[in-house]
């Protein structure tokens, strides 16, 4: 049913459509409103079965999860930014012990400076957690991906992350199809947990294991995130079947990436999430112009699509990389991803760290990544509409004065007085 | 049963279940016992926490028909009883992290709700440390939010797993690697403690009981008791430790014994927030005698010992002595009614 709705409220229904058992809420923006009108479901008795917890912590929401899991119930729970770090520590088990849960992260910045606008930092900083990350370019394929999510999760026994840009999807209002909950029960089969806490045929789970198998469990993890990277596309393909459009969104190539106007683009912008239709707009602002200008979209950030990703970029001449996050000390983390997929294509790869904190990407941004990439004047890292004079400034007290104060405080203090 | 039980009959404090009656006996005399914890585990000899959970899960098996789910701790417990590829647990068992056993208790406690299997109860245990410190935040919630969970604290008294250094529940002067005993105030400093069962309770939730490994029938009485009540319950188990405490293997018991009798550990239950039940002192002993058998006290005495440390130590075995009257005169009858109504 087609609803003029808020993204969380559609991440929330759809969530509601998926029949979980189990669903642990802790309030964090931008995150909040999907917890909120859970709980509105919930009450309403509009899921069977299902139970609802308030916990007192991030730590806690991600551990209910995997107690819900473990005992054979659909676990979900949704956060953002500081409270996925605050979990990160049973981020790591549940995937470690292989549990199927579903988690939204409404994806903000990571503080300090405490920051509560969106970035991708918070995704990035669990990217080698184990766990599955999808990213969504718009709210129709932030809630289609949670039915895929919770398929692809119990198929293979892997938790998955949903990533939605925080505010620019969660609070935007849009047109969305809500999913008919029939539709969802044809391509979402009762869960049947893999392990299971059952009286009637105890088993011991998580165990201590140490040298002599420790390797060879880290790999299995491996070998199923390898798996998720063939049941994507099948699943993409099923979903397409049963729900009339990608899961992934428009553009979507195989459920793994979202490949425009790459076949013939020698600039190719590569981004994740919802700058994504930014990029795209200005893509045909170029080509309308006559200019080989394309974008490839990653929605399956892990597993990472290098196949997919290296016959996208196989005729590229120049790949920028809007990122959303970076990692101090060396740069961009998805380049980082790309270039192992790109290695023997005689192309150039750019960086350009854009968006952090909740700055806006907009297509005036875009059309100059790539006016200087077609200059030839982009450097390999940059960060884009950076304020230098504002840096320089913070830069020259700090070599006057030994106490300069906090920085984030001098920088703000620096803009007031402007 | 007219005569009131006494369960000292014989000299060595023994329980005594040759003298008893078939539905008094504990579930450990019991041939068909589930041992959910069984033999083959590496525990250290003497270990009271490996006593303390195998009374205490084979007590809930019996009281539940079988029908346990027990979700464990980071720590001694965890460690020495799955040793890879080995499992002693003759039960559903989960472990996660060291700290967030009550969450992932809660969670399995929602999970068969959802399933609609309210005969399956779930058991959550952890050390002291897992429990008091690390573990608090979950505990508490899972307290405040009254889940249907029992949660079992196994209190050593110190962070043994990892080689015995300072908790939350260490007791002051005791020696461990980060309170050593050197300096002026020797080992663990004189704070307010970390009274969990007391914080427990100030929760509100349907049922607290402290126990030690002392008394077999009054701590499975307690996880039977426990059993009854539907919410939120904390057991908080005294078990000594050889490594830790450095005493012998063969004196864990005596050591849980005396800790009572001393009046360092009161042992006693509440109900909603309120002490229903206390377990009165038979034959009172100063601190003295309890703390000199362990070599982490050991700096207290000698030459250069600190009788003044000595002396602070028994004005908190009065004070438990007091507050929850240790020593009152009727105190064997209410504790025998309890355990002839236990079964």
């Amino acid at each position: 049913m087609l609803k003029q709705i808020e993204g969380s409220r559609a991440v929330a229904e759809t969530i509601a459509a998926c029949r979980p058992a189990v669903i642990c809420a802790y309030p964090i923006s931008p995150q909040t409103h999907i917890v909120e009108a859970l709980d509105e479901i919930v009450r309403m008795g509009q899921i069977d079965d299902c139970e609802f917890v308030n916990v007192e912590s991030e730590f806690s929401a991600m551990s209910v999860a995997i107690g819900a899991s473990a005992t054979g119930a659909r676990a979900y729970t949704a956060t953002a930014s500081q409270g996925l770090l605050f979990m990160v520590e049973p981020v790591y088990n549940a995937s470690g012990l292989g549990l199927p849960i579903v988690m939204t992260l409404a994806n903000r910045a990571i503080g300090a400076p405490i920051n509560i606008w969106n970035d991708h930092s918070d995704a990035m900083s669990q990217r080698d957690s184990g766990w599955i990350q999808l990213y969504a370019q718009d709210n129709q394929s932030a809630a289609d991906l949670h039915i895929l999510a919770f398929r692809l999760a119990e198929e293979i026994s892997l938790p998955v992350m949903v990533c939605m840009d925080g505010f620019i999807l969660t609070h935007a209002m849009e047109e969305i199809d809500i999913v008919d909950r029939d539709l969802v029960d044809k391509f979402l089969p009762p869960f049947v947990p893999r392990q299971v806490l059952d009286p009637a045929d105890p088993v011991s789970i998580g165990a201590m294991v140490g040298p002599e198998a420790f390797t060879e469990v880290r790999y299995l993890a491996h070998v199923k995130q390898l798996q998720a990277l063939e049941l994507l596309p099948k699943l993409s393909k099923e979903f397409e079947e049963i729900f009339g459009r990608r899961a992934a969104g428009e553009h979507d190539a195989d459920g793994l990436i979202t490949k425009y106007f790459t076949d013939d683009a020698e600039i190719v912008l590569v981004a994740l999430g919802s700058v994504l239709g930014t990029i795209k707009d200005v893509v045909d602002e170029l080509r309308a112009t006559g200019q080989k200008v394309g974008a490839l979209g990653i929605t399956s950030f892990r597993p990472f699509p290098l196949d997919a990703v290296h016959d996208a970029l196989v005729d590229a001449k120049k790949v920028v990389v809007v990122e959303r996050a970076f990692a101090p000390g060396i740069g961009g983390i998805v380049s980082s991803n790309i270039r192992t997929a790109i290695t023997n294509i005689p192309c150039q790869i750019f960086t350009a760290v854009s968006g952090l904190g909740g700055r806006p990407i907009t297509r005036e941004l875009i059309r100059k990544i790539f006016a200087s990439t077609v200059a030839g004047t982009m450097p390999a890292l940059t960060f884009t509409d950076l304020n230098y004079d504002l840096i320089d400034r913070e830069i020259e007290r700090t070599n006057q004065n030994r106490r300069s104060g906090p920085m984030a405080e001098n920088l703000l203090k620096d803009l007031g007085a402007k | 049963m007219s005569t009131p039980l006494k369960f000292y009959q014989v000299g060595s404090f023994a329980v005594g279940n040759r003298l008893l009656a078939e539905g008094q006996l504990s579930e450990q005399s019991h041939p068909d016992r589930t041992n959910s914890l069984t033999s083959g585990h590496r525990a250290c000899q003497g270990c009271g926490e490996a006593l303390g959970a195998r009374y205490a899960l084979d007590a809930a098996m019996a009281a539940t028909d079988g029908k346990i789910v027990a979700v464990n701790a980071t720590g001694c417990l965890e460690v020495f009883s799955t040793p890879y590829p080995e499992t002693s647990w003759r039960l559903p068992w989960l472990h996660s992290l060291f700290g967030n056993a009550a969450a992932v208790a809660t969670g399995v406690a929602a999970a068969l709700r959802a399933q609609g299997k309210s005969d399956i109860r779930v058991i959550a245990q952890g050390g002291d440390g897992g429990t008091v410190d690390i573990g608090f935040g979950p505990l508490s919630g899972m307290f405040e939010r009254n889940d249907d969970v029992l949660y079992i604290c196994y209190d050593n008294e110190a962070y043994m797993n990892t080689g015995v250094q300072r908790s939350g529940a260490t007791p002051p002067a005791a020696r461990t690697n980060t309170t050593h005993a050197v300096g002026t105030n020797p080992g663990a400093s004189f704070t307010q403690g970390k009274n969990l069962p007391v914080i427990a309770m100030a929760h509100g939730i349907p049922y607290v009981a402290t126990a030690t490994v002392a008394d077999l029938h009054d701590l499975e009485a307690k996880v039977k008791k426990a059993m009854t009540y539907r919410g939120a319950r904390y057991l908080h188990i005294l078990v000594p430790c050889p490594l830790g405490w450095g005493s012998r293997s063969e004196e864990t018991i005596q050591l849980a014994r005396m800790a009572t009798e001393c009046g360092l550990f009161p042992v006693f239950e509440a109900e909603y927030g309120e002490v229903i039940t206390t377990k009165k002192i038979r034959r009172q002993v100063p601190v003295e005698k309890y703390l000199k058998p362990q070599k982490r006290f050991a700096h207290l005495f000698g030459t250069n010992g600190h009788p003044e440390l000595l002396q602070a130590i028994q004005a908190i075995a009065d004070k438990n002595i007091t507050k929850y009257q240790l020593l009152e005169a009727d105190a064997q009858e209410q504790d025998t009614s309890k355990e002839s109504s236990r079964g």
